[in-house]
Formats: structure tokens, C-alpha cells, sequence
């Protein structure tokens, strides 16, 4: 007969065993996540990194031109004025993996960052804020990327 | 070993604001060379800053990040004079460390 006690001393130590050979999320974020850069989609990336269902927020913002010149190099910026941001991540739907950059949000940086990123052709960038509670919201804005240089 | 980044921060009230401007190739492996082969993907997967030492900022990069990458954040609570490393893994295992003071 398996007794309360016993049973979560057991489950304790799978979930040890779990982390040390790393497949629990938290456990997992300190290397470098190679299913979340694989996912193809917004919300499989999201779920990659531990995140729940997307929703789009007014309280998450994207900086970015409205037209890129050169998709090789897009200044993009991504930044919340909310507190208790795990991460901030930069995704380019249309890109072979959609994930760009993660950020992660300490005490000491503002949830605020700017980079450059690569477009294969004109989509739609998010910005996306993984919440400490789990809660995922994210603003997108559509990049138009003119190869040709015309400005078109 | 890769050449230097290039690592501005200046402070602004509380807080300072870093650039840093990297320069590695950022190679995607979905290029293919002349002869038709595809060239291998070569890109920064790991930034980590840190602020007198101690760690403030890491981040994950896939290779949709630009060529030569550019990063701006902000350092809540430092002040001239104070030190802000840069620290960058490539998937190479490749490393640079890179230090700048506040101005």
C-alpha cells in the first residue's frame, strides 16, 4: 500500500532525475533552445519556451520600419511596460524558423530591446512577452521587405 | 578568435544605455555556395551581460539575427565608471568576451 507520504517523496525524486537530466523546462532554459528555434509557427515557438496560449496586448510594443530596404538587415525593437516579464522574444512569421531572439528580463534590465534581424520576405514581426505567470501577449506589426532596393 | 565587438554605454538618469555591435558572420546553412552546396550554419546562439560582474542580461539568438548583430538594452541602477561585459557563445562553441566602462 503506497502512502501519501511516500508517494510524494517519490515524485520528488523523479521530478530530481527529471531536472538533472534536463527535461524539465526550467531546467531546459539554461541551454539554448533548439525546439523553439525550430518551430515554424508563433505559437509552437511560444510553447517551446514554456509559454500558453498567445494573445495580443496593446501593453507589449514593436518598433520597426514600415519598409525595409534590405531584408538582410531590419532594425527591430521590441519592449512592455509591464511588470513581471520572463522573456521578450522577436518573431518573423515568415521566416524558415520564426524565432529570432529571446531576451531574458531580469531586476536590472529594462524590458526594453533593439536588434537587427534577417527577412526573407515581407511578413509580419512579433514581439512577444512571456509572463512569469505564464501568460503570453504579443504585438505584431507588418515589415514590407523591397529586395529590388527600389523603395517600392 | 573572432575580432572585438564594439561596446558603447553611456548613463542616462538611472540607467544606462548599451549598444553593442558584434561582428561574426551569422551564416544561416540556408545559403548554398556557387557550386550548389549548402554552406553550414554558423551564428551566435548565446549573449550574456553582465554589470561589475554580475549577470544582467541573457539572451538566446537563432540565425535570423543580422550579420554582424547590433544589440541595444538598458542597466537600471548603473553610473559612470561602472563595467559592463558582453559574453557571446556561437554554435562553433566559439567565445569573445568584450568589457566597456559607463561614460
Amino acid at each position: 500500500m503506497q502512502t501519501r507520504r511516500k508517494m510524494l517523496t517519490q515524485s520528488a525524486q523523479v521530478a530530481g532525475l527529471l531536472a538533472t537530466a534536463g527535461l524539465l523546462p526550467q531546467a531546459a532554459q539554461a541551454a539554448w533552445s533548439q525546439a523553439a528555434f525550430d518551430a515554424k509557427t508563433l505559437a509552437e515557438a511560444v510553447k517551446a519556451l514554456g509559454g500558453g496560449a498567445p494573445a495580443e496586448s496593446k501593453d507589449v510594443s514593436i518598433t520597426g520600419p514600415d519598409i525595409a530596404e534590405n531584408g538582410a538587415v531590419v532594425p527591430v525593437g521590441c519592449s512592455t511596460g509591464l511588470a513581471g516579464v520572463k522573456m521578450l522574444a522577436l518573431m518573423v512569421e515568415k521566416n524558415p524558423s520564426a524565432l529570432a531572439a529571446v531576451f531574458t528580463v531580469s531586476d536590472s534590465v529594462d524590458a526594453n530591446f533593439n536588434t537587427r534581424v534577417k527577412m526573407g520576405q515581407s511578413s509580419n514581426v512579433f514581439a512577444v512577452a512571456i509572463m512569469n505567470d505564464g501568460k503570453v501577449l504579443y504585438a505584431a506589426k507588418e515589415i514590407k521587405v523591397t529586395l529590388g532596393g527600389c523603395g517600392g | 578568435m573572432a575580432d572585438p565587438m564594439r561596446i558603447r554605454a553611456q548613463a542616462a538618469g538611472d540607467k544606462a544605455t548599451v549598444r553593442v555591435l558584434m561582428s561574426h558572420e551569422m551564416e544561416t546553412g540556408q545559403r548554398k555556395d556557387s557550386a550548389g552546396k549548402a554552406i553550414p550554419a554558423w551564428f551566435i546562439q548565446e549573449v550574456t551581460a553582465t554589470h561589475n560582474g554580475k549577470p544582467v542580461l541573457s539572451a538566446q539568438w537563432g540565425p535570423s539575427v543580422s550579420k554582424n548583430p547590433f544589440m541595444q538594452f538598458n542597466v537600471k541602477g548603473a553610473k559612470a565608471g561602472d563595467k559592463i561585459a558582453v559574453t557571446w557563445t556561437d554554435n562553433k562553441n566559439d567565445k569573445r568576451t568584450d568589457e566597456a566602462t559607463v561614460s
